[in-house]
């Protein structure tokens, strides 16, 4: 008899524990430590408060991304932004961190660059003070957010106390219908189980859609898992992982190589692995997907129509509603295409990868912004930045009449104070519509790239498999 | 150094809409900085605490008495689910916060309030509505009492509830014990565990050096 079926994430899990301290928790070892310019300075000064130095500055990286400007020579960074990146250049150049500095290859949003310079490995735990982290599952790995003071746990020690999670597997089946994304499949899911319905659990996302989705895709759809309140999503590495990775500058190289390879080959759940909890969508059955409240889960097809807070029965749900409604500004029941908008954002840890802007571009080339509209487009990195410019899409975006942006989270979180006017409505392919997120009283309605160029072009939200590309 | 939480009896406020996110409980400019601690208390639940013109909203519960002294929050379902920004626990306890009482949270803000001192418990959603309700009918009177030693709540009618909790948790509440000191001391455990791992996955620990 062979050993007990496992999955994805024990495999992953058990690899990396240093003791067993409690029930089910564990001190693990930490690969890869990320930090960013909002969080990053403040762990390493807490950590020098108390007299402890990095416990492995090598296994830890930095960039700036949440609180500097996106405007051309990063103009506009507030003083306070200024500050901590001041004060990340200095303590990560203290510690021997090695930081991806703005205008440097590899800058860019911590979610983008992980992937893209290799960082982000099948197989590897990394954590981030970052909720998104969950993003770089989408290569297999075991990744999620921690919070400030877990970040100085880290630093001192490379490992972390974590109660191991539940289980859950979605199964993606079917072949997506033209013009529907990874991110309207996520979306999708959120909708039918809820903002909390992954909580406590690590999602695996699996079936024959996820197999075909290229790696930005699986990206995007890991990105999402905290929205399902899972913190952690993953996919398991198969060989587009390796032929994504292959060629990222901190991935192993030659020999090392196979044999990163051959250990990644042995990750993936064993066919009778037994989950905690299995979901299934029929991903032909979906449609472009759009946010009409202020959760995630407030999300329905282009096609359809704001709920009716009156045909709710239960008090609590009908009041939830009611408020979102009041503070969207919606009509219960009115088709939610055709909604004027006044911005359209496209970037963050999401959707700002260059299969993102190609998809944005398919739509806006050769058409016009409508007037009254102002669209952005934020490259995730220096590295989606140059590319997407040897492609031409900034000259394509520009013509079109949306503006090109420095790398960096900008109008996702509003950190950098790049935000919608009070009142104002936003179409945006970030990740998340709270109150506020965009900047106070914005209204923000979640989509994908395709569908939020439509919206700038159209000036209302739009489907966009009726324009035609 | 966390504080240790044995046992409270304080007012306690229902704020019972779902999915109050950590953005709502604290906004991102107020986070953005090095020295914000401390000055976080009067921005925590903002939107819903100030109307436009910066003056107090009557109507949140947090701006009526007796609420305004409560150091226990009672939660709808999915509190502080959202971002990671510790900021949102150092908020609620700058404000006076000490112990949540809900039938879910965001599960890395749940990771955070240990960290800090504050005891979120976890309980069926029936009690949590009995309890809001309870308190909402005498408006706010009386005292709600949490016995972390006990593993209780009870109302300030007097009706008693026990709660499950991770043992090592409570442990590091009820002691309030410092997690990195902790791991600290098993230094060597994670030095051997490296050492090993170098030649099981030695790829993982040449990225700093090469490239």
């Amino acid at each position: 008899m062979g050993k007990p079926a496992r999955t994805l994430l024990a495999k992953i899990w058990d690899q990396h524990v240093i003791a067993h301290i409690g029930d089910a928790t564990d001190l693990l070892h930490v690969d890869r430590h990320l930090l960013h310019d909002l969080g990053g300075s403040r762990g390493l000064l807490d950590l020098k408060s108390r007299g402890l130095k990095v416990h492995d500055p090598h296994l830890t990286f930095a960039t700036a991304d949440h609180a500097i400007s996106t405007a051309r020579g990063r103009a506009g960074t507030s003083k306070v932004g200024q500050e901590l990146l001041t004060a990340l250049r200095a303590e990560t150049g203290a510690s021997g961190i090695r930081m991806f500095d703005v205008d440097q290859p590899g800058q860019g949003i911590v979610h983008v660059i992980g992937p893209e310079l290799g960082l982000s490995l099948p197989g590897c735990l990394i954590v981030c003070g970052d909720s998104h982290t969950c993003t770089h599952g989408g290569l297999g790995a075991l990744a999620f957010g921690i919070g400030s003071s877990e970040v100085t746990h880290v630093l001192a020690t490379q490992a972390l106390i974590q109660r191991r999670p539940r289980t859950m597997r979605v199964n993606f089946e079917g072949r997506l219908p033209l013009g529907v994304t990874a991110k309207d499949m996520i979306l999708a899911l959120i909708g039918q189980i809820g903002a909390a319905g992954g909580t406590g659990y690590a999602v695996e996302y699996a079936g024959s859609a996820i197999r075909e989705l290229p790696i930005e895709g699986r990206l995007t759809i890991c990105n999402l898992s905290i929205e399902l309140g899972a913190k952690m999503g993953m996919v398991a590495p198969d060989e587009k992982t390796f032929e994504f990775l292959r060629p990222r500058p901190y991935a192993p190289q030659g020999d090392m190589w196979e044999h990163a390879v051959s250990a990644w080959r042995q990750l993936p759940s064993d066919v009778d692995a037994v989950f905690d909890k299995e979901v299934g969508i029929d991903v032909e059955r979906i449609i472009p997907q759009v946010t009409w409240g202020i959760s995630p889960e407030h999300v329905i097809g282009v096609d359809g129509r704001i709920p009716d807070p009156r045909k709710i029965d239960d008090p609590v749900r009908r009041a939830a509603i009611e408020t979102a409604l009041d503070y969207m500004g919606l009509k219960a029941g009115d088709p939610i295409a055709g909604t004027p908008v006044d911005w359209v954002f496209i970037g963050s840890c999401t959707n700002s990868r260059l299969s993102d802007l190609r998809a944005a571009a398919e739509v806006a080339r050769g058409r016009k912004v409508a007037p009254g509209v102002r669209a952005w487009v934020v490259p995730g990195s220096e590295m989606v930045k140059r590319e997407a410019v040897a492609e031409g899409l900034d000259r394509l975006f520009i013509d079109a009449g949306f503006e090109w942006r420095e790398p960096g989270c900008s109008m996702c979180l509003a950190a950098n104070g790049e935000i919608v006017a009070p009142g104002q409505r936003s179409v945006s392919t970030s990740n998340r519509n709270f109150v506020g997120r965009q900047g106070p009283r914005a209204r923000t309605h979640l989509a994908s790239p395709a569908s939020a160029a439509a919206a700038a072009i159209m000036g209302v939200i739009a489907d966009v498999r009726t324009m035609g590309r | 150094m966390p504080k240790p939480f044995t046992k409270l009896t304080a007012i306690a406020a229902p704020i019972m809409r779902s999915n109050i996110d950590t953005d709502v409980i604290i906004r991102i400019e107020r986070l953005v900085g090095n020295s914000v601690r401390g000055t976080l208390g009067r921005w925590a639940f903002g939107s819903l605490r100030y109307l436009a013109d910066g003056s107090e909203d009557p109507e949140f519960i947090l701006n009526r008495e007796p609420y305004r002294q409560a150091e226990i929050l009672v939660t709808g379902p999915n509190f502080g689910c959202g971002s990671s920004r510790e900021g949102a626990v150092w908020s609620l306890q700058e404000m006076g916060i000490r112990a949540l009482i809900g039938s879910g949270f965001g599960d890395i803000f749940f990771a955070n309030c240990f960290q800090n001192g504050i005891l979120p418990i976890i309980i069926d959603e029936e009690i949590v509505d009995g309890l809001a309700s309870e308190i909402e009918a005498r408006q706010g009177a009386g005292l709600t009492t949490v016995d972390l030693k006990a593993q209780t709540i009870t109302s300030p009618s007097g009706r008693q509830h026990s709660f499950d909790i991770d043992p090592r948790r409570r442990a590091g509440l009820l002691q309030g014990l410092d997690e990195v000191a902790l791991t600290l001391q098993r230094d060597s455990e994670i030095l051997t565990f490296q050492a090993a791992d170098r030649v099981a996955r030695p790829w993982i620990y040449l990225a700093g050096t090469s490239a």
